[in-house]
């Protein structure tokens, strides 16, 4: 057993103690931690595989994006972890029935596909050495070459369900106090300020009956 | 010199499992810790720095007291800081309130792993490598969300909340330029990336400084500039810590060393951000004109100086700008920052199918 297949079975083992935490863990928060666990061990287990576009894919959107608002959310959530655990074993017998057999589906396409003990080898590419040759730049080959209309499904895909998310959370609030900010910083002193010349000394009562009502302080224009 | 080195230390024990296994991990652990020293040792005196500047900026002497010009200042502060308790409120969740300081300066360290400081100076020169400090700086949300969340305190949680909305946002921002400086350089390697900007037309002049990429890409640097401000959650975008109402947001609750960690990680991030900026947009460890002084001075103190030209630039933009409101915060990386760097990413495309295009 050499180091890297040791490395493998310690990852696998961690992979699979947080997977299991996670449904099993008694606080929610716990829960989503675990679950970054798991996908942190998934992802060494790429790298192990010389995958590393993926692997730092992976850590990229579901750690650093997806499982961020994930906790966003349940930390904000009170939620009773009581009331949540009852009738776990009145529907246990189900979701392990569910369970094995997505587990016996998965294993009848993968075992097909994969069944072979040999680690993945790097291909050498024309002209290049093994080292040189860039995972990230021959995966962007072949999704813009033979992959391209796979991809530009998934994109469109993508971004309808953009333009969805933010249609079903538009909404015009008229009690909103909303401003505009360019139109804050566009503003000057005269238009909220009247600069009133006033002789140095009059009775106030003279002077109110000398001036127009808006020029007397206190009454000045609000924008 | 370092490869003697190496061999040196390979040739020490003639067993096999040595020079196998052994070796290379101890030689790992010591370019580490190298590394880890440098970055530590900058952060230490970012501190001093960022205090002198802010009193010369402010017509103050800034520390002078402890050592000549202060210079034993950090020492002192971390001495303290080491020998303070760590309080735990009683009703914080024990295990996360410890794990969040860790969370938040451990991605910040990682990071250093790929950064080089030359042409074949770094711990690892991955092919992925500006893909992978993405990856990594991009959990350093997590520290900050779990040590607010633990606290069990409401100005920590609002921090942390703040925290999270507005590092994932800026981070989509972040990750155009990215993309930009990508598509030019068509490569994910720093090292590339940094030679890519030694070609080109001003470069065959001599004037290096006018082949890097912060001139085609101006406003993309910009962008890049003021995204990582608010990614370190500095001046003018620290609503995060907002201390006037949140009092210092997720690290309220936070003493001693743990309270320190917090500030590690941010100056080291601000140190990362930097030095990814010079990297990226200012040619890394090139030297701005090609004559025979500039090309003579080695690479890394280029790559040092321009680097702390740039926190020096975040220090005085913290000495200059007042904070900004959150909703402008968010509406600044959402409505301004996107559409630009979209705009920009089609037009540098466009701009590389042209006969005028000056990457290749």
């Amino acid at each position: 057993m050499d180091v890297k297949t040791g490395l493998f079975y310690f990852f696998s083992a961690v992979l699979l103690f947080a997977a299991f935490r996670v449904i099993t863990a008694r606080n929610p928060v716990y829960s989503a931690l675990y679950l970054v666990l798991a996908f942190f061990q998934a992802a060494a287990i790429w790298i192990l595989l010389r995958a590393e576009f993926l692997a730092i894919a992976l850590v990229l959107v579901y750690v650093g994006a997806v499982m961020v608002l994930f906790l966003f959310v349940v930390m904000m959530l009170d939620i009773n972890v009581d009331s949540l655990r009852q009738g776990f074993w009145k529907h246990f017998p189900l979701a392990a029935g569910v369970g094995v057999l997505i587990v016996l589906e998965m294993a009848a396409v993968l075992m097909g596909g994969f069944r072979i003990s040999e680690e993945p080898k790097a291909v050498a590419v024309l002209g290049q050495s093994v080292e040189q040759v860039s995972n990230t730049r021959e995966l962007g080959k072949l999704v813009y070459t033979q992959y391209i209309y796979p991809l530009e499904i998934a994109a469109v895909i993508l971004l309808v369900a953009i333009i969805a998310a933010i249609a079903l959370t538009l909404r015009q609030r008229k009690d909103s106090k909303h401003i505009d900010p360019s139109v804050q910083v566009r503003v000057r002193s005269k238009d909220r300020m009247e600069v009133v010349k006033m002789p140095a000394t009059q009775s106030f009562a003279a002077r109110d009956a000398a001036m127009p009502a808006e020029a007397i302080p206190g009454t000045e224009k609000q924008p | 010199m370092i490869d003697e080195i190496f061999n040196f230390g390979q040739g020490l024990l003639s067993a096999g499992w040595w020079a196998s296994l052994a070796w290379p991990v101890i030689w790992a652990l010591i370019k580490v810790t190298l590394v880890l020293m440098l970055v530590l040792g900058a952060v230490t005196y970012t501190t001093l720095w960022e205090r002198k500047v802010l009193a010369w900026v402010q017509i103050r002497l800034g520390p002078n007291r402890v050592g000549p010009w202060g210079l034993l200042q950090p020492i002192a502060d971390a001495l303290k800081l080491m020998t303070k308790e760590i309080v735990r409120p009683a009703a914080a969740e024990k295990l996360l309130f410890y794990v969040g300081p860790v969370m938040t300066v451990m991605p910040a360290l990682a990071a250093w792993a790929v950064v080089p400081f030359g042409p074949d100076l770094a711990l690892a020169n991955l092919n992925a490598g500006l893909l992978f400090l993405m990856a990594i700086t991009s959990m350093e949300v997590y520290g900050v969300i779990i040590s607010g969340w633990s606290s069990n305190s409401k100005y920590a949680f609002l921090g942390a909340l703040r925290a999270s909305a507005q590092m994932v946002s800026y981070e989509i921002a972040m990750g155009f330029c990215f993309v930009v400086v990508i598509m030019v350089s068509a490569s994910l390697n720093l090292s590339d990336i940094v030679a890519g900007q030694g070609r080109g037309q001003f470069a065959q002049m001599g004037l290096n400084f006018l082949s890097w990429n912060w001139l085609p890409l101006l406003p993309i640097f910009v962008v890049y500039f003021v995204s990582s401000l608010a990614e370190t959650n500095r001046i003018p975008f620290d609503v995060v810590e907002g201390e006037a109402e949140i009092v210092a947001g997720h690290m309220v609750e936070y003493s001693g060393m743990s309270w320190a960690m917090f500030q590690m990680a941010e100056y080291a991030n601000i140190w990362l951000v930097s030095l990814l900026a010079t990297l990226m947009f200012l040619g890394g460890w090139l030297p701005p004109i090609e004559s025979a002084v500039f090309t003579w001075i080695p690479g890394w103190i280029w790559l040092g100086l321009k680097t702390f030209a740039i926190v020096t630039l975040f220090i005085w933009v913290r000495s200059t700008f007042p904070r900004f409101r959150y909703d402008q915060i968010m509406r600044l990386g959402w409505k301004v920052f996107i559409p630009v760097t979209l705009v920009w990413l089609v037009v540098v495309g466009g701009w590389m199918q042209t006969p005028w295009n000056i990457w290749n």
